[in-house]
Formats: C-alpha cells, structure tokens, sequence
C-alpha cells in the first residue's frame, strides 16, 4: 500500500483517525474520511487520473469541484459502475474503487494517444469535410471507428440495483449553497420564523470557508462557520439539505434538486434510495452558489500539475494535501497570491510567481521575498515540460526572455466566474461586467436574487452583507417580521484586483481551452476563419462547451479568442447559455420509484381476486389488468380457452366483468337536452327506465366515443363510455358544459369506481339472474324487455342496478352494485348460475362475441372515422344541432369511395385472418394507389368454425360478395378474403330478444 | 407551472389538462355555417404574448380553468373559472 | 472550396490556414427574386433547391439569429420514412432517398447513418397498429420489418423484459431510419447554398411583410427593407407569428417540446428506440451521448424551454424501458418550438396572399423532413404547383375534410 506522501502532518478537515481503503486501476491506496477521491489520489502522489477525449493525452485533477474537466472516472463496478463521475466531488468511502476511462489498453499506455501525431488533421469540425467517399463506407467503416473512439466512461449497461424517490417540499426561502452568502441568508430569514430550505452541493456546508484561511470578527472563519451552523441546526423551520444539488430552476418558483443519499457509501443504506430527487416550490430563492476559477490558455497548459490556483489552496487548507513540492504560480490578480501564500505556509516551497500584471507594488516583492519565490512581473508561462507529470516550465519575462524553471505544480488563477447558471435556466441572459471582467447575472427570473460571489460580489465581507441584507428581504416577503439584525460580521481584509489574460500567445504547442472536448485556441481561430463566429456556431463547431462539464472552465476563454480574432469585445461576441441541469444528473434520480412493474399505477377491477382464484391471465388495458381468458386444466393454448368461453355463452350463460367502463352520472333539468348536444342521435324521447346505444362525436366530425345511456329518473342519466375513454370523456363533458353551455341546468360526476359491473350473458342469463335479484322484482322478458334500465335489489336488499344490454348479441344483462360489494356479486352469480354451467369469459372471448355481431370497438374507434365509415350513418340527427355534425359532412368525409365498414371472411376457411392487413385488388399490383382499405380487427370464430375479420375498404357494403386480397407482408400473410356483412351470428337479433 | 385554481389554490401544473384557445366562440345551432365551423375548430391566433386559454382540474376540482399566462415567459397573470368567466370574448 | 480528405490534409500541413469561411456575409440588396424567411433547415434546404434544381439564385435566406438557430439544432436527430397515411409517406420517402444521396449532393459530411429505427409496440392492438403501418410503407416502396419479441431481444438484450409493466411484444423496423447530424444539415445546405450564390442574411429578423393591393412585396427587416417578386416562409415554430404580417390566421399552435442528452459514453446502444407504452425514444450519437426524448408539455408556449413534469415522464419512460439507464447521467435538456398543426402533419402551399408560400406545421417531425421539405417548397416557389409528393399538404385541407392525421387526435395540437 502506498503511503500519502503528499499528505501534510497536520490541518485540513480530513479526519485522520478514519484511514479509508480504495482503489484506483486496481491499486490500492490509503485516504482519510472527508476527502474526496481527488484529493485522496493527490495524497498519494498520483497525478496522472485521465485521459482526453479526442487526442487522448494525459491529464490531471484541475479543480476541487463541480467544474472538473479532466478528472473523470468510472466509479464502482457491474452494476453499480457510474462513468465519468468527477473525482473532485466524490467523496471518499473505504472500499471505494474507481478506473480511468476512456484508455486503451492502459491509462500509462494509452494506444489512441497516437491520435495526437495526426492531431493536425483532426481540427475542429474534421469530420464534416471528409468520410464523404465511398457513401456506404459511412456506416460499414468511419462512423463505427469514430463511435468506438469517441464517448467517455462505460455505462454498466446493467440494471441498476439501487432505488430512487421522488420528493416535493414547499417553503418561503430556499437558498443554494451553503457558503458565507447562504448561510448569513438562511440565517436571517431563519431567524426570522421563515421556512428555510439551504441546500449545498458538497457534503460539509461552509463553501469557500472551508478551503480558505479568513477571519471573521477576528477569529478563524470556522469558529464563525461553527457557531452559524450550531444556529441554523436549532431553528425549527430551517432544513439543513447538505449533498444536495440545487440543477435547475422552472416556472413559478419551482427548482428541480437532487439528495446523494447514499453515494458516500459503498452501497445506500438498508431501504434508503441511493438518490432522491426533489421538487422545491420556493417563494423565494437566493442564489449563493459562489463562483468557478477561471484557467489561462497557454501551450501545455494540460499537463497533469497544472491546477487553479483556488484549487490548489483546497487541497492544502481542507484536505491537508499538498499538490506539488515545488510550485509555480500563473496569476493575473491577487488572488493567485493567497495561494502561494497558503502552500509556502504549509511547508511546500514556492519556486517562482508569475505574475502577468506589470510592474509588481512593492508589498507584492516584499510577499514573494518572504516566500522564497522568484517574481516575475508581467510574465507568461508560453510552454510546460512533462508528460504524464509536470516537469517544468518555460517562463517568459516581461523583457520577452524565456528561462526554464522545474516544478511540479503550475498554480494558475485567472479570476473567477460567477456560478450565475440557475439565473439563465429561464433564458436570461447574463451582463459583462467591465470592472470585473466577467459575466454577472442579468435579468432574473422572478422570486431570485443572488448573493455574494455568484453576483460578482468577490469578497467575504460582501457575502456576509449580501446573504444577511436578502434573507432578511426573503423573509419580509413571506409576512415574517425580520428578526433583529446584528451587525454584519468584519472580515480581514483582501485582495482582487485582477487583469485577466485570456490567452498567452506567440508560443507553439496545444493551448486548450477546452479540455474535456479537446478544444485548442487554434479551434477556435479556424471557426472564425470558417465563418462560424456567433457563440453557438463556435460551440457546435469545435464542441467548445459541449462536454460534461458543459463549458464551466472553457466557455469564457472560448468567447475572448473569439472576440479577439474578430476584432470585438467579449459582450458584443456573446454570452453563453447555461441550460439545465447544473450538473448532470442520474436518470433515475427524475425517474424515482417509476420503473419495472411500478412504471404506471396499476388499476384492478373490483373481482380482480376472484377472476384470479379462477386463474385468470390478465392483459394490460391502459392502466387496467382486465381478466383476458380463464384456462382451464389441460387447455394449453388460448384459443382452445376462448372457443369454449364463446361456445358457453352462446349455448348456455356467462359472467364478464366490465367494471372498467366508464360511467357518468348526468342529473339536471337540461340533462337530456345535454345529451342532445353531445350524442349524434335523440334523447329526449328516451323513456325512463330504458337504456340506449349513443355514438358521440369529436367536434371535428370523427367519432370520439360510444356507450349506452339509460335514463334512470326525468332528469337523471347514466352515461356508460369505453374503458380507454372514461377519463377523456369525462373531461369533455365537463368542457361541454362549464364552456359551451354554462346555462344548462346539470350536474354531473364520475361513478366509474363506485360501481362494480358484470356482464351476464347467454340464453340461460335471465334464469341466473332470478336466483340473485331479489323477488319483488319482475325481470320477466315483458317486464324487463331489452333495453330495459332500472334500480333493483339483490341478496336481499343490496341495492343494485340492472340493465338489459348485450355486446354479446345474446340474452344479456349488466348487473351493477356498489364497488365493495363486486367480488360478493360475481360469487353470488357464479353459484346461481351453477345449474346452467355459468361459465366466466374474458376480453377476449368478449372481442370474439363482438365481432360475430360487428359491433364497433376500439379497433374501429380509432380517431380516424366518422359515423358513416362504421355504417352508423344513420344514427346522425338531422333535426339538432350536435357536436361534430358539421364538420362530419365536409366533402371529402361523405365522398363514396371513403373505406367503410364491412366484414370479411376467408375464401379458404382454414386460412387465418390478421388485422392490420390491407385490401388489394386481386391481380392489382402491390402499390399505395391500389390500396382500398384495412383490416381493423380478427377472431376466430367458433360459431363459423373459420377467421372472420371487420374492416374499412373502398365502397363497403355495396361490395358486398367481392374478393379482394388480404396484404399482409410484414407477417407474410396474402390472402384472398370475401367481401361480407359485418354481422357474422344471428343477423336478425333474435338471440336478444329471448 | 403552478396554477393558482380558485376553488383548490395554488397547485401544480401536473395537476391539469391543458386544452388551448379560451375565447373561440362555438357556432352553436343549425344555422351555423361549415365555414364558421371550420374557422372554429382550426383556426387560432397562437399569439406570442399574453394568451387566454382552458385547463382542466382534473386532478382537483374538475373545473375547467380560464388562465391568462404569457406564452413567452410561462407567467400567470389572472386565473378564474370558465363556467363564470367575467371576460373575454365569450363572456 | 471543396472538402475531401485530400484536401483536409493539405490544409493540415499549411496549419488550416487556407481554409475560407462556409458562407459569406453579404449585405442585403434592394431586390431577390425569392426572400426565405427562416435560415434554419428548411429554409437552407430550399434555398439550396431552389438555386440546384431550379436555377433560381438570386435568393436571401433571412434568419434573426445565426443560421441553423431553430429546431434543426434543436432536435433528436431522427430520420424515417415510416408513416402510415398516403398523404405523408411518399414525402417521407422522398426526404429519406435525399438524406441517402445528402453529402454527395452537398459535398459536406451530414453524417447521415442509417442504423435502424424500431418502434416497440406492447400489446396486440398495437402491434397490429403498427402491421397496418408496415404495410401501408411496403405498398409506399419503403422498408419495413415488424419484429416479435425474440427477434426485439436478439436486437435490444438490455431492454426490460421480465419485469416490466408494459411488457415489450416486438417492434416495427425500418432499417433505412437512423440519424443525422443536426447541426452539419443546416451548415451543409447553406454553404452550397452561398456557392451558388444564394445571400445569407444572418441577424436579419423580418418585422413586417409589405403588401401592395392584397400582395405581398417585399419585408422589413432589422437590416432595412427588402424586395423580392416572391416571399417564402419557413419559420415552424413562429409560423403563427410571420403569417400575422400578412394578416394571416393559422391551424396551428405554438407549442414547447423538451430533448435531452446524456454524458458522453462507449457505444451502448446502436439503432433508434421508441418505447410503445410511454412517450420516450433513443439513440446515441457519435461522440457518445444518448440523445432522447419525450411527449411535448402541451401548453401554447413561444419560451424553448419546458418544465419539469415532463423531464421526469421522460425519464420514468427511460426507466421504464431500459432499466439500466439509472446511473447514466442526464447532462443538458433543452426545448425548442414547435408548430403544432391540427391534424398532426406539415403545410407547404401558397397562400390567400399572392406572393407569399407556406412552409409550416412540422410539428415534432421537421428534422427529417428537411431534405423534402425544401425540395418540393422549392418545386413549388419555382413552378407555382405542389410537389406530388407534397401535394396533400393543402392549406385546404381543413375545410375539405381531407386531413392527414395519423394518429387520429383530432384538432387538438398538443394531441398530435
């Protein structure tokens, strides 16, 4: 085991008490609990964690955050193996093991590293000017080169074993990032009674505080940090969220944000998810998310050593690493210094600083005497040594002369850009700010403000007064009195002065500007040359901010050059467009608990139980399981199942749920008048007591629904829709009414859930019934006639429904009870009907028993119809107006060659029908011009002994007797079917009416 | 999205059907042209800016929901029931 | 100049310095004999019809932003040909036969890759949806294959099988659907555009249409005004707003569709996906990410972005299908806007205006129909008739009843 040798002895936030084992490419190394992989690999000495993605050259940890380019690897392994998870913010658990990515055969030997030796012709955008010749070497040959080079990490590609949640919460104030900023926020308005939601992405709150060496009223930071916290952890209406990323922000206050439950560990804890993802409906927001540093484009500015500045600092103070022994230092303002200040304070040795501002003040000399540090004032680095590992830099002084200096770490600070990502979430467009030279936030969306650095507001002391000024707004706004203000905490003094350099040029070498991409200063050059200068074109050009780290390091470097090459300023070139999320996010994390068999909810018919007593299988129905066929022993397929489930029906009685119809209670005065409006036929004149077939219309004339309707009082109805459109029909009741015609006088609700519903059909339905409806009800043929519709009891007393209706074309009824009493109700049928061998079919013996009768159906109903395609022509009122009358008329809608509804039987009995098949001409050639129609729905029938089918063909039933071919290729099915009716069992009716 | 339903208060968007145009008049009756009809079932002035149109409460109240909102920005400026609209050209 | 791989290596050894730009920048003249508004897709594409085809080059393509801004960047990048209705897929199938012959045509490397589109469906009723389909395209002369289960599984082994709530019974193949790459359409179409002499005018957003005696003459525009004898629109997206200069109502809305890309990652996925039981489809781009998509949020909306129920839907679909996606991290969504049509399918047609042609109503399918679009807008801006294969696509059709709408929705938008 290899020892942290660049560990320091003591400081930092690490618990060194708690050794934690991981791996990283096999080997195993040694880190201390609150370090992250990245700075557990930097204690131990390795530099070298990546590869790039194009020239596959060797990189190392940049950041210690959220913006890490290079420092990407895949995290764990089968199942659980998460690529491209950024070593800097993943914190350290013991068992941890991790592999570089995107190398071959090894991260030291990486094979696609000879890319680099071609690298002059794989310029930006290379791919578009060649490849082109032969056309079908694109797929065959290039394009699975370009796929298996290209990508990053390897997907598990495995089931993920782990959980995930949803989760909403509500509050006045939710501040993102738990730094100087958010936490003087939260405070404020916590103090003030506000619910307070203060969500940090890291894993210990305290933001830069953490990472820096300040005094707040004179003492360390941390003994401030300490107390605020202590605080903040006491007032009952603050919710502490820490490893939690706040990705995006939405409409009207709602901010998307993901809780790592259980990434810290090795596996999420027993019946935890390993994430949850969350939906916060914020009053108020304040954006306290800091600020990312910014590096500098110079030749060989990636190779494993190079660090910001700002993260090199962090690695020292917090995690008690020392990055380099031997350290040079890049910066174009004071804020590099505290860098060489901190890393010389902590024993490492600081062999020069660049300083690429001019002439240095003499507290800047005196500084770097102290330090031991050779100052070069208003110097560049033009070039780096190294290969896997810095070895030194090339350094060019303000005269222009160049020296070579060895060293292993190049500290680089270019200033810092504002984390303003969530204020451009809702299409703001961040400022520039020429002062500070960076883009600050624009307009923002509605509720936010933003506080501290991600304003541009760089120093302490302006977080503290920012974040303490609006959390007291915040909570003002939610009709809190502020609690009373202390005054804002003194800081010790700093420095940031800045002049950015964007590039270093006159040096030869790659100079990225983005390295994940691979985006060199020369990409950019070629994109203004080639006339791609507006920001988005150079982005999709050279791929400038398009990895996943989506441009936090490179975007703004990208934009100078532009500006640079084009002769305009920064603003004038553009911004750039954060869009969500933040940082990436796990799908399943916005998945939640919806996968598997809890994708959908599950709706279960009322005699769901009893259907699988009787070992139903059941069928996906929309949401619904409905019962499909009922095996028996010894039935070994299911149509064997189904003909004797039709046959049972037909010569004796059976049981069917069909509770899953909608139903709709319709009461009013205008009640029928409504149902005028909406069916295309007549209600008024419908008795009470009676039921009615009703067909409704779409207002763009295709049918949209169909159902009985049964008139139970003068002005009570009971609407019945299919199973599919319940819902939707529903809705467009309730519009019919509340839209069209407020001044109807109706009411109406759903009662789809609190009927149960079954289907008692057969010749032998009426004898069933007797035994389960009470005797004081006549159900005689003369007194219950077909269509007839009335409250009746059963069991002695239950109230019940009962309707004479058929989908069978048999002697049948629908019996209706309350929800709870469904299962009761088919057991009580299944004994009454013992006698008669009652027989339970499912929804496939009840689609036979359809088509034998060529009723519609879903199949038919398909949005596409009208009323006279399904030969309900006749049906259409010409005395009212209804939804969709007019429109059902237009031209091509009534022209006589428009396919309509017939029915079809194979010549050759044994030959099987396929729905979906279209009609050809017999001797016609197979071309969309001969096509006269389709094939909407097959059975078999038991009846006829052969397939029969409904369907949609060019001038319908006037054909009746033509042969015609069944095209069915995609099943290799051509067949030569008769032109027929629709109604293939008991033509006349007479089977109703028994 | 929230949206603000005057019977259930402020909820989220999911909670609703959306439908489209609020102030498309329906040429009720059998004097009613194919013409009007068609200019009412197709046409829409899909404005960039300020747009009156229906939701439905589905998840709520059932009520159907006039919502004035900005098509450019998603804002909400006034929420009221369809059934007592008090504007608007169907009012 | 042209692009080869001979070329792109001479270029190499000079450090790129030869290259010239992909387009000029002109200002505008007084007069063109066609102004395009719209530089996104198919206005390019037109625009490179127009002047290839029909000679006609004295043409602008005027775009507010930078060219290729609309939904052809904005898009999941799917190309197909597999449509149901007559009215749409001989269009479809002109555009796929287009995309084939694309970077020949163009001499730029639109990186066309016809890896296979399946569309899973999950229960019988759909399957023989989809069979109707299949074989409404095989009488169309297209490509289809409809797959059971095992045939599914050989293709797809990581999809969700034993567990799911929807379980997957087969799909319908088009093995000649695939992918494109977006932005190079957009990018292609204008440079062969520009060397046929055809102007792009870029950050020139048109403000008003000139009429005179009920004709449309010319535009006004952020760059000044601008004559042309005929004006085209190829704006989807704010095609309701362009035809209000004319004065012009639509049957269309305006609404927002959200996209989504994964990180970057090794190819784990190698055809087109549309899960059957949920809105969700799938691929993977060449540098690695999985482009996917959803349902549109379903409300009118002009903002190119969207909210977060629909980004979980999305995702609880991906889920769904594929339940080994949990880990892979989602890295950026984006909306774009879409002209929703009433019945589901494109315009391309004159209008009550004379002077001013239709190019709108792409609904979620305008990618790939860039090809098409463009050659028969520009058959009909150079000859005054419909395209055949276009010739359904009537701004008539709405009051005659003969609607294209292949999901039977109706004239509900959000539906479609």
């Amino acid at each position: 085991m290899s020892g942290q040798s660049f560990r320091l002895v003591s400081g930092g936030l690490v618990d060194r008490d708690r050794a934690l084992n991981f791996s990283f490419d096999g080997k195993p190394y040694r880190g201390f609990a609150g370090d992250t992989l990245a700075s557990a690999l930097l204690a131990n000495g390795v530099r070298l964690v990546g590869r790039s993605f194009k020239y596959h050259r060797p990189r190392g940890v940049l950041s210690a955050g959220p913006e890490e380019p290079n420092a990407l690897v895949e995290l764990r392994s089968g199942a659980r193996r998460e690529p491209n998870t950024r070593a800097t913010v993943t914190e350290l658990f013991d068992g941890l093991d991790a592999a570089s990515q995107n190398r071959w055969p090894s991260l030291v030997f990486d094979l696609l590293s000879l890319n680099g030796l071609v690298s002059p012709a794989l310029v930006a955008g290379f791919y578009y000017k060649t490849f082109m010749w032969p056309a079908a070497f694109w797929e065959k040959l290039y394009e699975p080169l370009i796929r298996r080079a290209a990508g990053l990490g390897r997907a598990a590609g495995l089931e993920d074993p782990d959980h995930y949640e949803k989760a909403f919460a509500f509050c006045d104030l939710l501040v993102i990032g738990g730094g100087p900023a958010g936490l003087a926020a939260a405070l404020a308005a916590g103090r003030s009674g506000a619910r307070v939601i203060l969500c940090d992405e890291d894993f210990c709150l305290g933001g830069r505080l953490l990472a820096e060496k300040r005094e707040i009223d004179g003492k360390p930071a941390a003994e401030w940090l300490a107390a605020t916290l202590a605080e903040l952890e006491n007032l009952p209406e603050v919710r502490i969220m820490s490893r939690t990323t706040v990705f995006g922000l939405y409409d009207h206050g709602i901010y998307g944000a993901v809780e790592r439950v259980g990434d810290h560990l090795p596996e999420p804890a027993p019946h935890q998810p390993r994430q949850r993802g969350w939906r916060i409906h914020a009053r108020r927001a304040i954006l306290a998310a800091g600020a990312l540093e910014r590096p500098i484009v110079f030749p060989g500015n990636d190779v494993p050593g190079v660090m910001l500045a700002g993260a090199a600092r962090t690695y020292v103070n917090r995690y008690g690493v020392l990055p380099g022994r031997e350290t040079v230092l890049f910066t174009a303002g004071d804020d590099g210094w505290a860098t060489a200040r901190d890393i010389a304070a902590a024993g490492g040795k600081v062999a020069a600083i660049v300083d690429a501002r001019g002439e240095a003040d003499p507290a800047r000399k005196a500084l770097a005497d102290k330090l031991g540090a050779r100052l070069f004032a208003g110097g560049v680095i033009e070039g780096t040594r190294g290969g896997r590992q810095l070895d030194g830099v090339t350094i060019r002084d303000a005269s222009g002369a160049t020296m070579a200096l060895a060293c292993d770490l190049l500290a680089v600070s270019n200033g810092w850009n504002p984390t303003l990502h969530l204020t451009s979430h809702q299409n703001g467009k961040a400022v520039w700010d020429e002062a500070l030279q960076c883009f600050v936030p624009g307009t923002l969306p509605a509720g936010l403000a933003v506080a501290g650095s991600a304003a541009g507001h760089f120093t302490l002391g302006q977080a503290l007064e920012d974040g303490a000024r609006l959390g007291g707004e915040a909570a003002a706004e939610a009709g809190l009195k502020p609690a009373a203000a202390g005054p804002v905490p003194m800081t010790d003094p700093e420095a940031t002065a800045l002049q950015p350099i964007w590039r270093v040029k006159g040096a030869k070498g790659k100079a990225f500007v983005d390295y994940q991409n691979d985006v060199t200063d020369k990409d950019v050059e070629l994109a203004a040359r080639e006339g791609f200068r507006p920001v988005e074109h150079l982005k999709r050009y050279t791929t400038l901010g398009m990895a996943t780290d989506q441009g936090k390091t490179s975007n703004l470097s990208g934009l100078a050059i532009m500006a640079e090459q084009t002769g305009k300023t920064i603003p004038q070139t553009g911004t750039t467009t954060f869009r969500p999320p933040y940082t990436p996010v796990a799908i399943g994390a916005l998945a939640g608990h919806h996968r598997g068999k809890e994708f959908r909810p599950v709706r279960l018919a009322p005699t769901h139980d009893w259907s699988k007593e009787q070992g139903a299988v059941f069928v996906e129905a929309g949401q619904w399981l409905r019962a499909q066929y009922y095996p028996k022993p010894g039935e070994n397929d299911w149509l064997t199942t189904v003909n004797r489930e039709v046959q049972a029906v037909r010569a004796g009685v059976g049981l069917c749920d069909v509770s899953t119809l909608g139903k709709i209670d319709i009461q009013g005065a205008d009640a029928a008048e409504f149902l005028e409006r909406v069916y295309i036929n007549g209600w008024k004149a419908l008795p009470v007591g009676k039921a009615r077939y009703g067909l409704m219309l779409r207002e763009d004339g295709f049918v949209m629904d169909d159902g009985t309707t049964s008139r139970l009082g003068d002005s009570h109805f009971l609407m019945t829709t299919t199973t599919a459109n319940a819902g939707k029909v529903m809705q467009h009741l309730e519009f019919c009414h509340q839209v069209l015609w407020p001044e109807l006088d109706i009411r109406m609700v759903s009662v789809s859930e609190q009927w149960a519903q079954v289907a008692v059909a057969g010749p032998r339905a009426r004898e069933t019934l007797r035994a389960v409806v009470d005797p004081a009800h006549d159900i005689s043929n003369e007194a219950f006639p077909y269509l007839a519709a009335r409250a009746v009891t059963v069991g002695g007393g239950i109230p019940a429904r009962l309707f004479r209706i058929s989908f069978s074309g048999e002697l049948a009824y629908e019996l209706a009870v309350a929800a709870d009493h469904g299962d009761a109700m088919m057991r009580a049928l299944m004994r009454a009907g013992q006698p008669f061998g009652i027989t339970p079919y499912g929804t496939e013996a009840l689609g036979v028993m359809r088509i034998e009768k060529g009723h519609v159906a879903g199949n038919e109903l398909n949005g596409q119809t009208t009323p006279r395609d399904l030969g309900l022509g006749k049906m259409m009122s010409a005395k009212k107006d209804y939804l969709g009358r007019l429109m059902a008329g237009r031209q091509a809608l009534i022209e006589k060659d428009r396919p309509s509804f017939v029915g079809f039987r194979p010549v050759d009995p044994t030959q099987r029908l396929r729905a979906g098949a279209h009609f050809i001409g017999i001797g016609k050639a197979d071309i969309m011009e001969n096509d006269e129609g389709y094939m909407t729905s097959v059975a078999y029938s038991p009846h006829l002994n052969h397939w029969m089918g409904l369907g949609l063909i060019k001038g319908g039933a006037a054909r009746i007797g033509e042969r015609v071919r069944a095209y069915d290729p995609v099943r290799n099915g051509d067949i030569v079917v008769e032109i027929c009716s629709p109604v293939f069992v008991d033509p006349e009716g007479a089977r109703l009416h028994g | 999205m929230r949206i603000t339903c005057p019977h259930c208060g402020a909820r989220d968007a999911q909670e609703f059907t959306y439908l489209g145009a609020a102030d498309l008049k329906r040429p009720d009756g059998m004097a009613a042209t194919e013409a009007a009809m068609t200019d009412y079932v197709y046409q829409r002035e899909n404005p960039a800016g300020t747009h009156r149109e229906l939701w439905y409460h589905g998840a709520g109240c059932h009520a159907w929901l006039v919502v004035t909102r900005d098509t450019r920005n998603h804002a909400i400026a006034a929420v009221e029931a369809a059934k007592s609209r008090k504007t608007g050209a169907a009012a | 100049m042209r692009y080869s791989a001979f070329s792109l290596l001479a270029q190499a050894f000079r450090g790129h310095k030869g290259w010239t730009p992909a387009w000029r920048d002109p200002e505008p003249k007084a007069e063109y004999d066609v102004i395009i508004i719209g530089g996104g897709g198919h206005g390019l594409a037109t625009a490179h019809y127009l002047a290839s085809r029909h000679d006609i080059t004295n043409v602008a393509v005027l775009e507010k932003g930078y060219l290729g801004s609309g939904n052809v960047g904005r898009n999941t990048t799917i190309i197909r040909s597999n449509y149901l209705l007559p009215g749409n897929t001989p269009f479809y199938e002109l555009s796929m036969k287009l995309w084939e012959g694309l970077e020949q045509d163009l001499n730029y490397n639109a990186m066309v890759s016809q890896r296979g589109v399946i569309n899973l469906y999950h229960s019988d009723a759909q399957r023989d949806a989809f069979a109707r389909r299949g074989n409404a395209m095989r009488l169309a002369g297209v490509d289809s294959e409809l797959l059971g289960q095992e045939q599914v599984r050989a293709m797809l082994p990581y999809l969700d099988y034993d567990n799911a709530r929807f379980p997957v019974q087969g799909g319908l193949l088009q093995r000649r659907g695939g992918s494109a790459r977006h932005d190079a359409v957009a990018w292609g179409y204008a440079r062969a555009a520009d060397s046929r002499g055809v102007d792009m005018l870029q950050n020139c957003e048109v403000t008003g249409i000139t009429m005179v005696g009920g004709r449309a003459v010319g535009v006004e525009t952020s760059r000044g005004p601008i004559r042309a004898k005929k004006i085209a629109m190829a704006v989807a997206g704010n095609s309701g707003r362009v035809a209000a200069m004319a004065g012009l109502r639509l049957p269309i809305e305006t609404h927002v569709l959200q996209a989504f890309v994964s990180e970057g990652l090794k190819p784990l996925i190698d055809t087109v996906v549309t899960f059957g039981a949920g809105h969700f489809y799938i691929s993977q781009s060449d540098k690695g990410g999985l482009v996917f998509g959803g349902d549109i949020d379903g409300y009118n909306s002009y903002a190119q972005r969207g909210n977060l129920p629909v980004i979980e839907d999305v995702m609880e679909s991906a889920m769904a299908l594929w339940p080994g996606l949990g880990r892979v991290r989602m890295l950026r969504h984006w909306g774009g806007v879409m002209d929703m049509s009433m019945d589901g399918s494109p315009i391309i047609d004159t209008t009550p205006v004379d002077g001013l042609y239709l190019n709108s109503g792409w609904c979620y399918g305008g990618f790939k129909a860039t090809p098409a679009s463009g050659f028969c807008f520009a058959h009909l801006i150079a000859t005054g008739e419909p395209h055949p294969v276009a010739a359904a696509y009537r701004l008539d059709r709405f009051a005659t009843g003969r609607l294209i709408d292949e999901k039977g929705a109706g004239a509900q938008p959000n539906l479609h």
